[in-house]
């Protein structure tokens, strides 16, 4: 089977200026991926780690510097008009809408600019409007809609043509949590539909979670990880953090046995404390601290994308 | 997908086109401030190129006659293509915000997605006081009128229309270097709008080779009512070159599309 995207030694550089004279910075370096058609991978790192570069590269917007790159056996630039009616991207920050058009008159453009049939557009357009829980505000300018509205209305504009690769960057992002949660339905229920091909960045470990089978990690513009969700957390060590709110306030805990003081809030009445759960129960953590004051409240956090992408990153530094 | 009919490969662009229209009648007060303000500038301009000629009896050899007729072909001309092409000026804002990039996931060529992403009705306001300045100088004009004469005005407008619409396009081109450039290029596509409603005879020699023939501006109006009314040429510019309007439209969609071209290029990091 052909691979869906699949680059080789991909590497981009940007020509900056610095102070009066230019310098070469690699925004992406050596990246050589290959993912499959029905896959749905997690593109995570830091910020300037090189993911909307890729992404770039991917639908022909730049041009590599190094490297090959076919995406739905394309070549992006030279076959771009091809491409984007195979690919459909969402990018968190930048509409694909018109502002001061209902939504609808906006999927009406979209479908001709994608020289769709009458039967089609009306079929898909009723599916998205469905799923997508559109039909509320199908007749409201975008520029009235929130956040969420938005968001989800950006998602069926992207996915009109039915595209065989949707790449989401930073989907979710400044979502509240049930617009989190029905757009992740939506995505599973569409990759299970029509086989689509999943590649999203993300900031939010529940995206990762919840939609990606497969994580792309990326440091300063080349890979640092490529596997699963859970082979990372093994990697990194799966350090909890138990947070503690107590009655009185109380000096850092620092001597807490098998726990690491990360940080106080309120003098002292809220506390933060890391621990590995292989070697520690967080019950025994709590015991520690009882020894020191009346614990009120306790919360058990799990590590976020950053905090994954941090602990990668020193290790490799 | 097959279907390569001139409507199926149109409809995208229609589409976006009767929905930019649509959505300009839809505020409609705004529209018509628009269109009242814009006729307001049109009718001011022609006021002033009345109050300077009215004080002297010719300047660059033209009279107040064939004045209003060079300023009624340049107006026409460049509102026609404002209504059509003026909106290429936001690719500055597009290029700030990222979302040139929405255009390059559309199956179409960048470029004229650019151009049909918007249209001005509201330069009709423009073009409307242009044609009356064009009726009233064809009239007060003694025009010896044949076949030729109403062909050179055909072929005069609809260069000069092109003229304009290059000179957009290339200005939108020289956004891809100067970013924060508009300012720059203004200088060109509204001091050439000017020049274009001048005699061109008056200019000193770096200005006719700016706004004579690298920018053709004199080739929008002024040649061509040279050339109508049978009057004496001026250095550099003989009465007949009025007839290759056609050539300096070309020229200047040429300077045009390689400008672009190459600021595409340079957006993409390909190499410029």
């Amino acid at each position: 089977m052909t691979a869906i995207i699949e680059t080789d030694g991909l590497g981009r550089d940007f020509r900056v200026r610095d102070g009066l004279r230019r310098k070469t910075v690699v925004a992406v370096d050596d990246l050589s991926v290959r993912i499959e058609p029905g896959e749905a991978v997690g593109y995570i790192g830091a910020n300037g780690a090189g993911k909307s570069t890729t992404i770039k590269m991917l639908t022909g917007i730049l041009v590599p510097t190094r490297g090959s790159v076919t995406t739905c056996g394309l070549r992006p630039v030279a076959d771009r008009r091809r491409l984007a009616r195979e690919v459909g991207v969402v990018f968190g920050q930048r509409s694909q809408l018109w502002w001061d058009l209902p939504v609808r008159d906006s999927f009406r453009i979209l479908a001709a600019i994608h020289s769709l049939t009458p039967a089609v557009e009306r079929a898909r357009t009723e599916e998205l409007v469905e799923r997508l829980e559109l039909d509320e505000f199908l007749g409201t300018p975008v520029r009235q809609l929130s956040l969420g509205q938005r968001m989800r209305a950006e998602v069926a504009a992207a996915l009109l043509h039915s595209p065989r690769l949707v790449i989401l960057d930073e989907p979710t992002i400044g979502l509240d949590v049930l617009s989190k949660q029905r757009l992740r339905e939506f995505l599973v229920a569409e990759r299970q539909a029509h086989g689509t091909t999943l590649l999203l960045t993300t900031h939010d470990m529940g995206d990762v979670e919840r939609l990606c089978d497969r994580i792309l990690l990326v440091d300063r513009g080349s890979l640092a990880y490529d596997g699963t969700l859970a082979g990372l957390s093994r990697t990194v060590g799966a350090e909890r953090v138990l947070v503690v709110d107590l009655a009185s306030p109380v000096p850092d805990l620092l001597d807490v046995p098998q726990a690491r003081h990360l940080g106080s809030e309120g003098g002292g009445l809220r506390q933060r404390l890391a621990f590995d759960p292989d070697t520690v129960t967080a019950a025994q953590v709590l015991a520690g601290v009882s020894e020191h004051g009346e614990v009120l409240d306790l919360a058990i956090e799990e590590p976020d994308v950053e905090e994954i992408v941090r602990r990668v990153y020193a290790g490799r530094r | 997908m097959a279907d390569l009919s001139i409507a199926a490969r149109t409809a995208p662009y229609r589409a976006v086109l009767a929905a930019r229209i649509r959505a300009q009648r839809t505020y409609r007060s705004n529209f018509l401030l628009d269109l009242a303000s814009s006729l307001l500038i049109g009718l001011v301009e022609l006021a002033e190129v009345w109050v300077v000629f009215r004080s002297v009896d010719s300047l660059g050899g033209l009279d107040l006659a064939a004045i209003v007729l060079v300023f009624g072909l340049a107006d026409v001309a460049y509102s026609l293509a404002d209504l059509a092409f003026g909106h290429c000026d936001t690719l500055p804002t597009y290029l700030r915000a990222g979302t040139l990039d929405v255009f390059y996931l559309r199956p179409q060529p960048l470029l004229l997605q650019l151009v049909t992403s918007d249209i001005s009705l509201r330069r009709l306001a423009r073009a409307g006081v242009g044609v009356v300045a064009v009726v009233v100088g064809l009239s007060i004009n003694d025009i010896a009128w044949s076949a030729s004469a109403v062909g050179l005005l055909v072929l005069s407008l609809a260069s000069g229309v092109a003229t304009f619409a290059a000179m957009f396009v290339w200005a939108a081109g020289a956004q891809f270097f100067l970013l924060d450039g508009a300012e720059a290029t203004n200088a060109f596509v509204y001091g050439g709008r000017y020049a274009a409603t001048q005699p061109a005879s008056v200019w000193d020699r770096p200005l006719k080779v700016v706004f004579g023939f690298f920018f053709p501006m004199a080739f929008a109006a002024y040649l061509p009512v040279v050339t109508l009314l049978g009057l004496p040429g001026s250095e550099w510019m003989p009465s007949w070159l009025g007839w290759c309007a056609p050539l300096a439209a070309l020229w200047m969609w040429g300077l045009a599309l390689l400008t672009w071209r190459t600021g595409v290029r340079h957006y993409q990091g390909g190499g410029g």
